[in-house]
């Protein structure tokens, strides 16, 4: 009872605050279509403020955000592609815009540096895996020779019966 | 080779903290890069002083010159507009982009604060601001005779800025120009 009592509001807070979030911006735009609405709605999202640089331009309310939210409802209402205006974009902020920056000269490192990454941990992984089992095996074929089997029988006996 | 070794992960980490701290202090580089060398966007906008007259990509080509991006409502416009007129007195041709602006408010503002602009451009909705990759107030952007951004500043441009950061690159392109010029008249 005590739960729901405490769960109740921290759902109406997280409605309002995930109504209010990101939607706002959108519906001051007629569209034609839900695949126009859509694709606004990824647009936005997907690039980012160029002016307050980690906020994307759907959540922005800084002027510019709004200038080119303006310009992608205007090119996607004149048909360009969704490329045209990633591209329109980046002619003119730079890959600076992009949240998913594309694969280039520039950010190879940073699109493959986690796989390389991973790939180098995981050889040291696999080196120090083989030289302990390989440790192990060279222990355990070492065989005691039957002087030396006498001798440890002989020192355990002497052990034991210091003890008694 | 084995003490070698045991240095690897600190090297690691030299190499990945230098990595990081460049991208830190780097910052202004990535966004200002996009339209470096490539051309001027075109553009056909009327005057700040009179709706009549209009000016085009082609009233900024021939000389090697200064675009800023200016605002009446922009504050660190009104710090750096002394520096300016001192720069126009050096000879220094500056062109002014009216950006999303109020004509009267930004021609009370050049009557007021006197005008260090060889000609201004009213981009009332941001059109021409949106073509440069203009993201707030103030940018400076320098150009060669052929119209081709070669440098852009974004915030104050001061005495530091222009001295370090402005001035080479403008000698640089004054001298390039002069030099050819000596060419095509010898």
């Amino acid at each position: 009872m005590k739960m729901k009592a405490c769960l109740k509001p921290l759902l109406i807070a997280g409605s309002i605050g995930w109504l209010s979030f990101s939607w706002a911006s959108i519906d001051t735009y007629p569209f034609q279509t839900d695949e126009q609405r859509q694709r606004f709605r990824q647009l936005t999202d997907e690039l980012r403020c160029p002016k307050c640089q980690n906020q994307n331009i759907a959540d922005s309310n800084a002027p510019i955000a709004k200038d080119l939210r303006e310009e992608i409802y205007r090119q996607l209402l004149a048909g360009e592609s969704n490329q045209a205006i990633v591209d329109f974009m980046v002619a003119r902020y730079g890959d600076f815009v992009l949240y998913r920056p594309t694969f280039s000269k520039k950010t190879w490192l940073l699109w493959l540096g986690p796989f390389i990454l991973l790939m180098v941990g995981g050889g040291i992984f696999y080196r120090l895996i083989r030289k302990r089992s390989s440790s192990d095996a060279s222990l355990s074929s070492v065989a005691l020779t039957k002087d030396e089997q006498q001798q440890i029988a002989a020192i355990i006996h002497q052990h034991e019966e210091s003890k008694s | 080779m084995a003490r070698f070794k045991l240095f690897i992960p600190l090297l690691l980490f030299i190499a990945l903290a230098g990595f990081l701290y460049q991208g830190i202090y780097d910052q202004d580089d990535s966004l200002t890069s996009a339209l470096l060398n490539k051309p001027f966007p075109d553009f056909s906008l009327s005057s700040v002083q009179s709706v009549e007259q209009s000016f085009t990509k082609k009233d900024l080509l021939g000389e090697v010159a200064l675009v800023n991006v200016w605002a009446t409502w922009c504050p660190s416009c009104q710090v750096e507009h002394p520096y300016l007129l001192k720069l126009a007195k050096q000879g220094v041709k500056i062109i002014g982009i009216n950006y999303k602006d109020n004509r009267t408010a930004a021609q009370q503002w050049l009557t007021k604060l006197k005008n260090p602009y060889a000609f201004n451009v009213f981009d009332e909705k941001g059109r021409l601001g949106l073509d440069l990759g203009v993201y707030g107030a103030p940018e400076t952007y320098l150009i060669d005779r052929a119209g081709v951004i070669r440098y852009k500043h974004v915030g104050v441009v001061d005495d530091q800025v222009w001295l370090n950061k402005i001035k080479p690159k403008y000698n640089a392109l004054m001298t390039e120009s002069s030099g050819q010029e000596q060419q095509n008249s010898g």
